[in-house]
């Protein structure tokens, strides 16, 4: 491998395994490396990059196939989606698999209702820090809350809110 | 628990649910358009299975939601199953995310796309964040584990304590608390 492809191989390893609770935490490293410390890229083309990802399908963290592609073409892009997702996806697949073999017992039971509230709490964590670095000003707030009560409350299709959110923030822009 | 064989879903089922919630989530909302797919549309899990699952996914290191695709497919069938939920939830995310990137890199007229991308992002978290309320409302039935919830989305999400040092807390917490209150 060349030397772009194995410093994209070793950073997205290294924080995939750091990024505890989900990608976005980890996302300051992501800039700092990609645009400090090898210079693949601008700040501004990084947060392009960012609101590309997030914005599309799909999990925001496949930024790493962006970045990838703009250090080393389209390899990079392959070697950065395998750093980022194998050795988290073994993780989990083992942890997946002795969770299913472990008997009924009252310790899985424990284990289980504990669970759940640290699940919910980081659930809220995750998307009020997001809330907190991505959004500024009143329509982006009031879209997160509106649809924040919307999905809670109504079965309303999400696709709809998320049209909905688009064009808000289009009318905003254009008055 | 207990599913018989026939009862598991097949690996082209498995596919198909997990292209569909990567197709869905645009802006994000990754993790309630799975519980969506997984728990009421399909019936694959309960929600008590879906949530230890959802913890595990963002208690191991990386990505919350790819990592929950594996956890769900490696539940139902294996290893060929986590294959079907990891490939379903990212080949055409893959494709789209590269071909966007292609494009809005190469152009300069991306300011009202932007503007629209960042509508559909804040949906997205209100979509996270009503999942949140949603499953409070269905899980939580005393304070002890209110307070757990609370106290985690305040230190991280309000406050801005590292989630690390949150965790080392809340998770003894939490087990204690279910231990003291387990049934027989």
């Amino acid at each position: 491998m060349t030397p772009v492809l194995l410093q994209l191989f070793w950073l997205f390893t290294l924080l995939s395994m750091l990024a505890f609770g989900g990608g976005a935490g980890v996302m300051p490293d992501i800039q700092r490396a990609a645009v400090e410390q090898y210079h693949w890229m601008t700040a501004g083309e990084f947060l392009d990059m960012f609101a590309i990802s997030r914005a599309a399908p799909g999990p925001g963290s496949l930024i790493v196939i962006l970045i990838g592609q703009k250090a080393a073409g389209f390899p990079g892009a392959a070697v950065s989606f395998v750093a980022m997702f194998l050795p988290s996806c073994l993780v989990v697949h083992f942890v997946a698999r002795f969770w299913h073999n472990a008997a009924r017992s009252v310790w899985k039971d424990v284990v289980e209702r504990a669970l759940a509230p640290v699940a919910i709490g980081l659930t809220f964590a995750s998307g009020l820090a997001l809330m907190r670095a991505t959004e500024h000003g009143f329509m982006p707030h009031a879209l997160t809350v509106g649809s924040t009560a919307a999905f809670a409350f109504t079965r309303i299709s999400p696709l709809i809110l998320l049209a909905v959110g688009a064009l808000a923030m289009l009318a905003v822009a254009a008055l | 628990m207990g599913n018989r064989e026939t009862d598991r879903p097949s690996l082209a089922s498995l596919f198909t649910g997990f292209v569909r919630i990567g197709m869905m989530s645009f802006g994000g909302g990754l993790a309630a358009w799975t519980r969506r797919e997984v728990v009421q549309t399909r019936g694959w899990m309960s929600e008590q299975q879906f949530l230890s699952g959802y913890a595990l996914s963002q208690l191991v290191p990386g990505a919350t939601n790819v990592n929950l695709a594996v956890f769900v497919g490696t539940q139902m069938r294996g290893v060929p199953g986590a294959l079907a939920c990891f490939l379903g939830l990212t080949a055409l995310p893959v494709v789209i995310v590269l071909t966007a990137g292609t494009i809005y890199l190469h152009s300069h007229t991306g300011v009202w796309f932007s503007i629209a991308l960042s509508g559909m992002g804040a949906v997205a978290l209100g979509m996270n964040l009503g999942l949140g309320v949603r499953l409070s409302l269905n899980n939580i039935r005393r304070v002890g584990p209110a307070l757990i919830t609370a106290g985690i989305a305040l230190s991280i999400g309000v406050f801005g304590y590292r989630l690390p040092y949150v965790l080392a807390v809340a998770m003894p917490s939490s087990l204690l608390l279910a231990w003291w209150t387990r049934k027989a």
